[in-house]
């Protein structure tokens, strides 16, 4: 069953519009990310889905309630909803388990019952040692756990977050990404997660919705956008790719220098004759010194090796295919070195490969 | 999915919306900030707007009439004396400045960047500088250096054998000298603030390509404050041209007249306010001038302010030095703080201040008439608490409401509200004074002699230290606080009074504190518009200082000090040790 829905949603700022005819919706219980650059009006959206800021065009509907549209908003106080917000916005003049007792005092549960559940969110957020604090006395990790609390502990029907991570420290932010998704799976709160970090939204999300530029790119599970990204833009974004120009001609694509079927990418695709781009991983890629025999048709390339850089984890070369001007990014294990001008051999997996617009 | 949607043009997706927002939709949603919004305007025009623009509009006319003319203009400035009075109230201004400069750069670099010692006994200097009356002060400095009977002349001629005085206060210099005193505080809050953005590598880059400390410090860090000077320069000289007790108490028995003493003349029987308000015009336009000039060099680029933090910093080993440094602050602080207030302590416990410390010299009669015998004392000991209680909880109120406005952008076009109320602080007291008294001491509203006009005429004249003290509280508070609780189901309002509120309690607390003390001391507001029901304690010492009776005016002045101390001891207890000197 839907939960939330956002139709044709807009919001114009004088003559820059900033969120641009989105349409996306929540089934109950999933968590959705919206993805993107910052100023791609992700953020925006999510204050309209709060009811912070009124649309300019389209809708917000909840349980099948229209909730948000131009002149008329329900106020945020109202919509049953929590949020947790970039500074958290942990009232520095309340305990931590003041501030989580906040929403279900204003809910006027007996006072019995509001100190259980204050004690129970606090130690699943495993702060229930730390009640007593008042948060200036906490670190900013902290912080973020009596947010999430704070905001989980009223049961509320949507769950939005607003870059909840970005100032945290790269290892914590790694921990609290698992922490979030473990409350999702422990209490299946329907959930909009904004954020511009793509391994945030890979490591939270049932489904990511791309934005740039105010609209929706592509909505899909985390490895589809990966394997399959539709746009040029979601390609890019999302990790690193090559972006080929070819050519699709009579059930072949044809690249600078060399051609790969049609059908070995995908099935479903037409014959037509049309320039086409595609993306290809720089993992999907293999390096091999000598001519691999036994691929079953994939296509081989011959090439040199014209950059290098060891990463720790990987190596990154950049490969040029023989008689071509393409650049290639591949990927290889830290014990595959090869020297750079070294004559090498490159083999695709068309299954990775993705024609996007 | 985002095909679907561009399939769609606008005009479609509007009308796909289920239902149109109904009229009584509308008005549910006309927030209740609106209406606050509205009173706002309405009182900011009644405390900023009418009382200037009456002043305007009285310097043309004639007095009963009410007919256009320019009479008033040729009356103030047609006759010598009156120009005489410009040309002396900006030289004054000019050579006070110049000398709380002097007096205050090196006072706030010793403690800012220095390993002087007894830097808190120069925090108390300022401190104490700054809370004491300037008008006290020349009392003070009456005592200590009057021609005749004077401390110092009586000790330069007991000592030497000469005949005159070493120093005569009733001169232009020992007139600058005194207000200078009493206004270098904000030169030391203003450099100081700004030498503590110097970060110390500055420094270290200038020492390492071969500068000395002193080179390192000519060339390098007071060229970085030379905005922050130059911008304390212009507050003293316009706070030295809209002066008006320090030279009513010394200039007129000197017999050197200023623009602020020569106003006073004007309200002399028969009242003349259209020709004062003639008369007061150059002093808005040179101090609304100066503070454009001000904040131009304020908002320069490049300079510390902008540049900001970051960096080590740590003080620089002066050696020997510092103890000429710390010699330095403790003479400031002799002069404007230990001898006046010691001379003025005796004198409120003596007989006749002239005989000096005896016994036979003691009495406590000072004190008593004061308390039991004097028919205004107490009433304006009252009046002074009431009148500035008042006015701050009304500045910080309104202030408060506008800050929130603006900062949380409610309403289109608030910066207008912000605006308004800051502009008072281009206006000064003395001419805001003369405002009020054109717009409300004579019907309809006939406010001449109540309380309400001194109340209002506070308000107005306090409103920009209230409104720079809330903004800065409420920016201190991210929305997104306010938020968090709404979304969690509560109300703007509850949120407001939840989560704001006391978050900014202290803040307004001691932006109350701030403008409830300088609102106990203003005289130059109050003089114009005090009845004889209505008089302050500024206004009550300003009379005995007339009437030349020091005793009964050092006692009276000793319970004004002891008022304003209790004050800045609960503002330093509840708020921070630095709550009066903070620069907002």
């Amino acid at each position: 069953m839907s939960r939330l829905s956002l139709r044709g949603l807009t919001k114009d700022y004088g003559k820059l519009t900033v969120v641009d005819r989105i349409d996306l919706t929540l089934m109950e219980g999933e968590f959705v990310s919206l993805l993107g650059p910052s100023g791609c009006g992700k953020t925006t959206t999510l204050r309209m889905i709060a009811g912070f800021v009124e649309p300019t065009a389209g809708t917000v509907e909840m349980a099948g309630k229209v909730i948000s549209s131009p002149g008329s908003v329900l106020p945020p106080e109202r919509r049953q909803m929590s949020m947790i917000f970039q500074s958290y916005a942990i009232w520095p003049n309340m305990t931590v388990q003041e501030n989580v007792a906040f929403g279900l005092k204003l809910r006027k549960l007996p006072s019995e019952e509001v100190r259980r559940r204050v004690a129970e969110i606090l130690d699943v957020v495993q702060m229930g040692h730390l009640a007593g604090r008042y948060p200036a006395e906490l670190s900013g990790g902290q912080q973020q756990r009596v947010a999430l609390a704070r905001a989980i502990v009223v049961k509320p029907a949507v769950l939005l977050l607003d870059e909840p991570l970005s100032n945290l420290d790269a290892n914590l932010r790694e921990e609290m990404r698992f922490e979030i998704r473990r409350l999702h799976d422990e209490f299946r709160i329907t959930t909009v997660y904004v954020t511009h970090d793509q391994a945030e939204a890979m490591a939270t999300s049932d489904r990511i919705a791309v934005m740039n530029a105010g609209r929706i790119e592509q909505v899909d599970a985390p490895h589809l956008l990966y394997t399959r990204p539709r746009t040029r833009f979601v390609a890019g974004f999302i990790g690193r790719t090559n972006l080929l120009e070819a050519r699709m001609e009579n059930g072949e694509i044809g690249f600078d220098g060399f051609d790969v079927k049609v059908a070995q990418i995908d099935p479903e695709l037409g014959g037509e004759t049309r320039p086409v781009l595609l993306s290809v991983r720089p993992q999907s890629i293999r390096l091999h010194s000598d001519r691999p025999a036994g691929l079953g048709g994939r296509p081989v390339v011959p090439g040199v090796v014209a950059q290098r850089v060891f990463l720790g984890e990987t190596w990154d070369y950049v490969v040029q295919p023989r008689n071509s001007g393409t650049r290639l990014r591949v990927t290889a294990p830290p014990l595959q070195v090869h020297e750079i001008g070294e004559a090498v051999w490159i083999d695709f997996d068309p299954k990775q490969m993705a024609l996007v617009e | 999915m985002n095909d679907t949607a561009a399939i769609l043009p606008k005009p479609a997706a509007r009308a796909a919306e289920p239902r149109r927002a109904t009229i009584l939709d509308r008005l549910r949603h006309i927030e209740p900030v609106a209406l606050v919004w509205l009173a706002l305007v309405v009182v900011l025009l009644f405390l900023v707007v009418a009382p200037l623009a009456k002043l305007f509009l009285v310097s043309f006319e004639t007095q009963e009439t009410g007919a256009f003319t320019l009479s008033n203009y040729v009356t103030a400035y047609g006759r010598a004396r009156y120009r005489d009075a410009l040309v002396n109230s900006l030289l004054l201004g000019l050579a006070s400045a110049t000398i709380s400069v002097v007096l205050a750069v090196p006072m706030a670099w010793a403690v800012s960047r220095t390993d002087m010692p007894g830097k808190g006994l120069t925090w108390a200097v300022v401190l104490g500088a700054f809370v004491v009356p300037p008008y006290l002060g020349a009392v003070g400095w009456i005592l200590l250096a009057g021609p005749n009977s004077g401390v110092i002349n009586r000790v330069w001629r007991a000592v030497t054998g000469a005949e005159g005085a070493l120093f005569n206060i009733y001169s232009f210099e020992g007139l600058a000298l005194v207000i200078a005193l009493h206004s270098f505080p904000l030169v030391f809050i203003f450099v100081k603030a700004a030498l503590d953005l110097v970060s110390s590598e500055m420094e270290d880059a200038a020492n390492i390509l071969g500068a000395g400390t002193w080179t390192a410090v000519r060339k390098v860090s007071l060229p970085l404050v030379w905005p922050s000077i130059m911008a304390a320069f212009i507050v003293i000289f316009l706070e030295t041209i809209a002066l008006f007790g320090t030279p009513a108490i010394i200039g007129i028995p000197a017999r050197i007249n200023v623009v602020t003493t020569q106003l006073w003349q004007f309200f002399e029987y028969p009242v003349r306010v259209e020709v004062a308000a003639a008369y007061a015009m150059p002093l808005l336009l040179i101090t609304v001038g100066m503070i454009a000039v001000q904040k131009l060099l304020l908002s320069r680029k490049g300079f510390v302010s902008q540049t900001g933090k970051g960096g080590e910093r740590r003080p620089i080993k002066l050696g020997p030095w510092r103890w000429a440094l710390f010699g330095w602050c403790a003479a400031v602080g002799l002069l404007s703080v230990a001898m006046p207030l010691l001379v003025l302590l005796q004198a409120s416990f003596a007989k006749a201040w002239g005989r000096g410390i005896a016994l036979d010299n003691l009495t406590l009669r000072n004190y008593r008439l004061l308390i039991f015998e004097h028919e205004m004392a107490l009433t304006s000991i009252w009046n002074t608490i009431w009148f500035s209680a008042s006015a701050a909880t009304a500045a910080v109120l309104i202030a408060l409401l506008i800050a929130y406005i603006v900062n949380r952008r409610l309403v289109p076009f608030g910066e207008a509200l912000g605006f308004l109320a800051m502009a008072p602080f281009v206006i000064p007291g003395i001419v805001m004074a003369i405002g009020f008294y054109a717009a409300y001491a004579s019907p309809p509203l006939a406010l001449y002699g109540t309380a309400a006009i001194i109340i209002f005429a506070f308000t107005a004249r306090f409103l920009p230290i209230a409104y720079a003290n809330s903004s800065a509280a409420v920016r201190a508070v991210h929305p997104e606080m306010e938020e968090a609780a709404r979304i969690l189901g509560s109300g703007r309002l509850h949120a407001i009074s939840r989560i704001t509120a006391p978050l900014v309690k202290k803040a307004l607390l001691g932006g109350w504190l701030i403008v409830f003390i300088v609102a106990s001391r203003e005289l130059s507001a109050a003089i114009f518009l005090v009845g004889p029901r209505t008089r302050t304690m500024s206004v009550l010492l300003y009379d005995l200082s007339e009437a030349g009776n020091f005793e009964v005016l050092a006692a009276f002045g000793g319970l004004l000090l002891l008022i304003t101390m209790v004050l800045v001891g609960i503002g330093m207890k509840l708020v921070g040790r630095d709550f009066m000197l903070r620069r907002t």
